[in-house]
């Protein structure tokens, strides 16, 4: 307890360097919190975006789909994986598709697209499909009409209640052709989407096909990439073969090179700024000891151990990182609140580059708690580890040399 | 009774070029309640005598016993140990501890001999009436003048009941007024506890207080005088 009175009064003889090494803990602590918070926020966009627009968090499919991706590798929705899928508490919603390539036809002009055959309910709650329709009306169960991505429809010339030709080849080499009604037109923000994709409902695209109640994938989301792991683990322990189910990391490798990318780029600033955070700090506890030699060279001379005085010395360390990271957090949650609440509008290039990706011009924040205590750890460690550098000095102090200081 | 052996002490301090012998061949005994001054020139190595004599200079070779024990076979744990219980300090620049009060600054040394809170308290509030400054218990070194923070270190040296007292130049940085009253304190503290007193000085005025005067020069003893006083 002595300890403990001792280092805190030592903490206030001198206010203004407590205050300034609490302060660089403190903006250590908040900027990297910030920087973090944007770092997530930017990620968690980016995933919301190719998980919530189409490829969603998980999907189950057949392993020969996997290695082909053909319609003769479908398979028919059954009971024991609806079961499984129903009873993981991680998955939120799940939704079947059929999908293959086809031909597009208008008048004259014909182009290959993605036909898509979902049900519209559960495809809706998955991906919020309906959000994109820019003119006409979203799929209902039965539904013989097609929604047409905008650019494709652009290009084949087409509009609401025109007709839509398609062809391509069905389920084991069955001729596949059909007349369809544009019932709506579909605006993605990715360009990508908007040239290529044509939904249908799930019955109707079977149809056209011929593969009755057969299945490309089944695509499952959860609350959001944080629950994945959980998800994941249960379900690869509980899909056995022919199937198999795969993340939309595993999905989208490209994109999770982009994020380790950045992450890296993320991960040199935080050191840098680490770095700056230790340096100030350490710099503090060195002019504190030289400062004290004496008075430490005295406490060990009347009487006190070497570990006890290192001991003192240490509290006074931590004390000081305490207080700067309680402070950090404290003021960077709500900086971050306020900027996940109105994330920055960006502008110019970086807004054009977004929007290419099919992501709303916007710096996102995330609030997630890792963002703010893996920091608060991150620094406090580092106190931890400029602390010892007091007791190394304790243990070898030179006695004479110490009270001649 | 001798209270501190010392035989054949010598200190080599080796700088780059030559070896300096600061302290050469002193042997010497210092008994129960004696009130001795170690004078000589500055560089004579009477600070140095003193601090292989208080255990915190290694001598090059010779022994110091305190009370029986070679103080310089001890480890260095047991030898903080040992000074904190049988050895007191009082140093030029008073050296009292700046975030504790005066009273804190005396009851430190007796909170690490784990002595009960009662008994610190008690002797605590002793020693610093029996200094004259009993009023002053809650004042931190800064709000005390010099002669009243060398009192402090008086009684905090006195706090641990130790064997004896090392002061090194107690008045040179007090008043003349600050050092006669220092110096009658010290003279009481002597007669009342029996502790012996060895300073190291170049003050006349704690000169003429001694008993026993011994001159060092070159790191020898010069002379050794007594006196009746």
């Amino acid at each position: 307890m002595r300890n403990i009175i001792m280092a805190w009064r030592n903490l206030w003889r001198k206010p203004w360097r407590t205050i300034i090494t609490g302060g660089s803990v403190f903006f250590g602590v908040l900027l990297s919190a910030f920087m973090t918070s944007m770092q997530f926020g930017s990620y968690e966009a980016m995933i919301d975006n190719v998980v919530k627009f189409y490829s969603g968090y998980m999907q189950i499919f057949t392993e020969e789909y996997h290695e082909n991706k053909t319609i003769n590798n479908t398979f028919e929705m059954n009971d024991s994986i609806r079961r499984i899928v129903e009873n993981e508490k991680e998955v939120t919603h799940f939704t079947p598709r059929l999908e293959y390539f086809a031909l597009t036809s208008s008048d004259k002009i014909t182009k290959g697209a993605m036909i898509i055959g979902v049900d519209p309910a559960s495809e809706n709650l998955v991906t919020n499909l309906e959000k994109w329709v820019d003119e006409g009306s979203y799929l209902s169960a039965g539904d013989d009409g097609v929604l047409v991505a905008i650019d494709l429809a652009k290009y084949l010339k087409i509009g609401i209640g025109d007709t839509l030709v398609l062809y391509g080849q069905g389920y084991h080499g069955v001729m596949a052709a059909g007349l369809y009604p544009v019932k709506g037109i579909l605006k993605f923000p990715s360009p990508e989407l908007n040239k290529q994709f044509v939904y249908m409902e799930l019955n109707t695209c079977q149809e056209f096909f011929s593969a009755p109640n057969r299945l490309t994938s089944l695509v499952m989301m959860v609350e959001d990439h944080y629950h994945l792991t959980a998800a994941m683990r249960h379900l690869k322990m509980e899909i056995k073969s022919p199937y198999m189910v795969m993340s939309w990391s595993e999905l989208q490798p490209e994109l999770v090179s982009m994020i380790e990318a950045d992450r890296a780029g993320g991960l040199v600033m935080k050191t840098i700024l680490y770095m700056i955070i230790t340096f100030g700090i350490f710099g503090t506890i060195l002019m504190m000891i030289s400062e004290r030699k004496r008075e430490l060279g005295v406490m060990i001379a009347i009487g006190m151990q070497r570990i006890r005085l290192g001991s003192v010395l240490f509290l006074e360390t931590l004390m000081m990182g305490i207080l700067g990271v309680l402070a950090g957090i404290v003021a960077s949650i709500p900086l971050a609140y306020y900027f996940f609440i109105n994330p920055i509008p960006l502008t110019g290039d970086a807004a054009k580059t977004m929007i290419d990706m099919g992501i709303e011009p916007y710096m996102y924040f995330s609030m997630h708690p890792d963002v703010f205590y893996v920091q608060a750890i991150i620094v406090f460690i580092i106190t931890l580890i400029i602390a010892l550098f007091p007791i190394y000095k304790s243990f070898t102090l030179r006695l004479t040399k110490a009270l001649r200081a | 009774m001798n209270v501190i052996e010392i035989k054949d002490l010598v200190k080599i301090y080796n700088s780059s070029e030559v070896q300096v012998k600061a302290v050469n061949g002193i042997t010497i005994n210092f008994e129960e309640g004696e009130f001795t001054a170690v004078v000589g020139p500055s560089g004579s190595g009477k600070t140095t005598f003193l601090n292989m004599l208080g255990g915190l200079d290694r001598p090059t070779s010779g022994s110091v016993k305190i009370g029986g024990t070679n103080v310089w076979d001890l480890s260095s744990r047991k030898l903080i140990d040992f000074r904190m219980n049988n050895i007191g300090f009082v140093f030029q620049s008073y050296n009292l501890i700046p975030v504790l009060t005066a009273g804190e600054n005396v009851e430190f040394i007796m909170h690490l001999q784990g002595k009960p809170k009662k008994e610190r308290e008690q002797r605590t509030r002793e020693l610093l009436e029996s200094v004259g400054i009993g009023d002053r218990i809650k004042s931190r070194p800064a709000k005390l003048s010099g002669g009243q923070q060398q009192r402090v270190a008086v009684a905090r040296a006195l706090a641990s009941k130790p064997e004896f007292i090392l002061a090194d130049e107690p008045t040179a940085n007090l008043d003349s007024t600050a050092t006669s009253g220092l110096l009658e304190l010290m003279a009481e503290m002597n007669r009342k506890f029996k502790t012996t007193f060895i300073f190291a000085t170049h003050d006349q005025r704690v000169m003429d207080k001694a008993r026993r005067i011994v001159t060092i020069e070159d790191g020898k003893i010069l002379k050794d005088e007594r006196f009746e006083r």
